[in-house]
């Protein structure tokens, strides 16, 4: 398997500004030091409550939030050190699809003008070859090409999460990053949507990393899932190993915690006090330690390291580490 | 009027006026709640749960909204039949309503304590001295921290967890009979929702408040409901208790639903390959088809279903269901 994208101690602190001068009284600490990477045809999933630094993690990789520390490496070539042209062509071959269907469109363009935006833009499909692309597209995510002369307003919200996909393969991307692809829709739509996706990853090729806070929809759609809370990743494995053996106490707990729709099936809920904490300050030591029902004496103290627990399982927590492990 | 019910609402329809057209939001909605119990109310986004629950309370904005017919029984009276005056007596105090934005019914400038004592001194009759410190109770009973300290904060001062426990504080403060959630914990992350969903149940549990839960989280629905009702373009089009609506699923548009939402832990467990979709979307209210409203969704539409609407048939035990396949052919 190849990697195709690389984040390594990954930052990005954004400044909390006051006053007439501007002055810089703070930062938060949206994503504070991950390592992640995305393999050649896998789906990546990261999972992680509001405010956690998922879609500021994502967007960095994509080059449109600033990275504040790390590096961000494609093929080996580090995104920082791109020239603008190379980070053009990198900028085509990876694309976004948004959670809100509604307010990602321009209301004013056609659907074959949103399609062909991109296109426009990179100078692509240019002349006759246009029609066709346009038809192309709009029947590999299910419209019809007639549709394509309408506005967003006529379509549902589901099939503005089409126009929105059809959008983001406009250019042949080989990497997508969906930022909750499917929250926004209604429950009779999100499996179209999800299988969608997985047929498109499949016929195209594609490289996926989706990004939301339900724990359902990430584990039907990925092959790996990290796991963030408050700017930190704290979890990663295969997802199977995941749902079936999550090691940090939060991972367990965020999963006890999500309601399942099956009346029969037993639950033990663990459940945790307060409120996640705000990453502008974020808890010392293990940034869980203000919530864990396992916490230990060290756990406010030092930053728990990754442990390595299995094949591609990691966790950072002290249950683990050698010195106090149990 | 007398009902054996706590709450009966009968044919229920209320529109909208609006230049478009006239929007049926509820088109003959029946149900009934009974004392202690949880009822789920589910459906997709659109399709009359919260102007159902707007109705009852009779906070629906008129105009564009119109209570069109039906009744609302309610300790044998009818509250379609009151006046505003006359509700205010029972909303908030015998029937009280939580929302998925807590602003909604939180002042912005007014302390969580003045807001919590209100109910008090209005409905219970309490001094301001006795209301506040039975605030505070209030807010140790839903878990808030510093209950004396935060009576006196303003709702921008609490984190959104919190604020939505000051507004559950807010609505079982006067131990209401009905409390009628809509989507109360839609916006929280899911270890808040759960604390929510906890601390809730438990309320319920000790003031024997019976509670109208409204949502389209089938997950929240299985987990908190005894009884479920499912809605579908402003009509109920299944109703039964928990485990045999999951278990024992009849009509076509609820089996469609489970069938298409990834269950937590199947795919990791072998047990859930693939999702099965229910083609199309749920129809325009201004676009509702002949017979049957979900026909052009229906895998077993039938010439029937595009003819005449079925009624909703008792096939068991509370289980009632709104479908063709389930009506005899005597009564077709
Ligand atoms: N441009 C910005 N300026 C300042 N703070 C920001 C900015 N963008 C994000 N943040 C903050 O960074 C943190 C992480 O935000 P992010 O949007 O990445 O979270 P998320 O995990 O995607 O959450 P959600 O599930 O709510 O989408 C949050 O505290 C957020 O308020
Ligand atoms: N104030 C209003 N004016 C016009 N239409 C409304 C208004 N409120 C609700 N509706 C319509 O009534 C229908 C049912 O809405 P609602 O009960 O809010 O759905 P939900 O089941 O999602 O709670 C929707 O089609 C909605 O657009
Ligand atoms: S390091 Fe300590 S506080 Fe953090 S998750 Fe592990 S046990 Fe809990
Ligand atoms: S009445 Fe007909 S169209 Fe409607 S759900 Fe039943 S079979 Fe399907
Ligand atoms: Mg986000
Ligand atoms: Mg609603």
């Amino acid at each position: 398997m190849s990697t195709l994208l690389q984040a390594e101690n990954l930052e990005v602190h954004f400044p909390i500004k006051k006053g007439v001068f501007s002055r810089t009284v703070g930062y938060v600490y949206a994503v504070d030091g991950v390592d992640f990477h995305l393999n050649k045809g896998e789906t990546l999933g990261i999972v992680g409550e509001s405010g956690c630094g998922k879609t500021t993690a994502g967007m960095a990789v994509m080059g449109l939030t600033p990275a504040t520390g790390g590096r961000i490496m494609f093929a080996d070539r580090d995104l920082a050190a791109m020239r603008r042209y190379e980070l053009k062509k990198l900028r085509s071959s990876m694309q976004l699809i948004f959670q809100d269907p509604y307010s990602s469109l321009n209301p004013r363009m056609t659907v074959n003008q949103i399609i062909a935006d991109p296109m426009d833009v990179h100078g692509v499909y240019l002349g006759r070859e246009r029609k066709d692309r346009l038809a192309f597209l709009l029947e590999t995510v299910g419209l019809t090409p007639e549709q394509g002369r309408r506005y967003p307003h006529e379509f549902s919200g589901g099939q503005r999460q089409r126009i929105g996909i059809a959008r983001a393969l406009a250019l042949d991307p080989s990497i997508i990053i969906g930022d909750e692809p499917v929250s926004a829709l209604d429950v009779s739509i999100q499996a179209q949507i999800i299988n969608l996706l997985l047929r498109l990853k499949r016929e195209f090729d594609l490289s996926l990393m989706v990004i939301s806070h339900d724990l359902a929809v990430v584990e039907y759609l990925c092959d790996r899932i990290i796991v963030m809370y408050v700017g930190k990743i704290i979890e990663e494995a295969k997802y199977a190993d995941l749902y079936k053996t999550p090691l940090h106490p939060y991972t367990q707990a965020l999963l006890s915690a999500a309601p399942v729709s099956d009346p029969l099936r037993e639950k033990n809920r663990i459940l945790l006090h307060g409120d996640v904490p705000s990453p502008i300050n974020p808890p010392t030591g293990c940034r869980f330690h203000t919530r864990c029902p396992k916490r230990m004496d060290i756990c406010d103290k030092v930053e728990p390291e990754f442990t390595e627990m299995g094949e591609g399982h990691r966790v950072a927590c002290h249950l683990y580490t050698a010195e106090s492990g149990v | 009027m007398k009902s054996e019910h706590l709450l009966e609402v009968l044919d229920l329809k209320t529109s909208f006026y609006t230049f478009e057209g006239v929007a049926r939001a509820v088109n003959g909605v029946s149900y009934y709640l009974d004392k202690g119990e949880t009822l789920g109310i589910v459906g997709e986004s659109g399709c009359g749960k919260s102007v159902t629950a707007s109705s009852v309370m009779r906070i629906l904005p008129e105009p564009p909204g119109k209570i069109e017919g039906g009744t609302i029984l309610f300790d044998n009276q009818d509250l379609t039949k009151l006046s505003q005056k006359q509700m205010r007596r029972i909303r908030g105090g015998r029937i009280a309503m939580i929302f998925q934005e807590p602003m909604t019914s939180l002042n912005p400038v007014f302390t969580i304590g003045n807001q919590i004592s209100e109910m008090f001194i209005l409905h219970k009759g309490m001094s301001r001295r006795e209301a506040m410190e039975a605030s505070a109770d209030m807010l140790d009973r839903v878990q808030i921290p510093a209950p004396k300290a935060r009576v006196h904060e303003y709702p921008h001062q609490l984190s959104g967890g919190m604020r939505q426990r000051a507004m559950i504080a807010m609505a079982l403060a006067c131990e209401p009979e009905i409390l009628i959630a809509d989507e109360p914990t839609t916006a929280l992350d899911v270890t808040v929702q759960a604390q929510i969903l906890d601390i809730m149940l438990k309320l319920k549990e000790d003031t024997g408040t019976a509670i109208q839960m409204i949502t389209h989280d089938l997950g929240v629905i299985a987990e908190t409901s005894n009884r479920i009702v499912v809605m579908y373009a402003g009509k109920v089009v299944e109703e039964a208790g928990t485990v045999e609506l999951f278990t024992k699923t009849l009509h076509p548009y609820t089996r469609g639903l489970l069938a298409s939402i990834p269950l937590l832990g199947s795919r990791s467990a072998g047990t859930q390959q693939s999702l099965s979709e229910i083609k199309g979307t749920v129809p325009s209210l201004f676009e509702i088809p002949s017979g049957c409203a979900f026909r052009q969704r229906c895998k077993h539409a039938m010439k029937i279903c595009a003819e005449r609407e079925p009624e909703l048939e008792q096939v068991g035990s509370g289980h009632a269901v709104r479908c063709w396949l389930h009506i005899p052919q005597e009564k077709r």
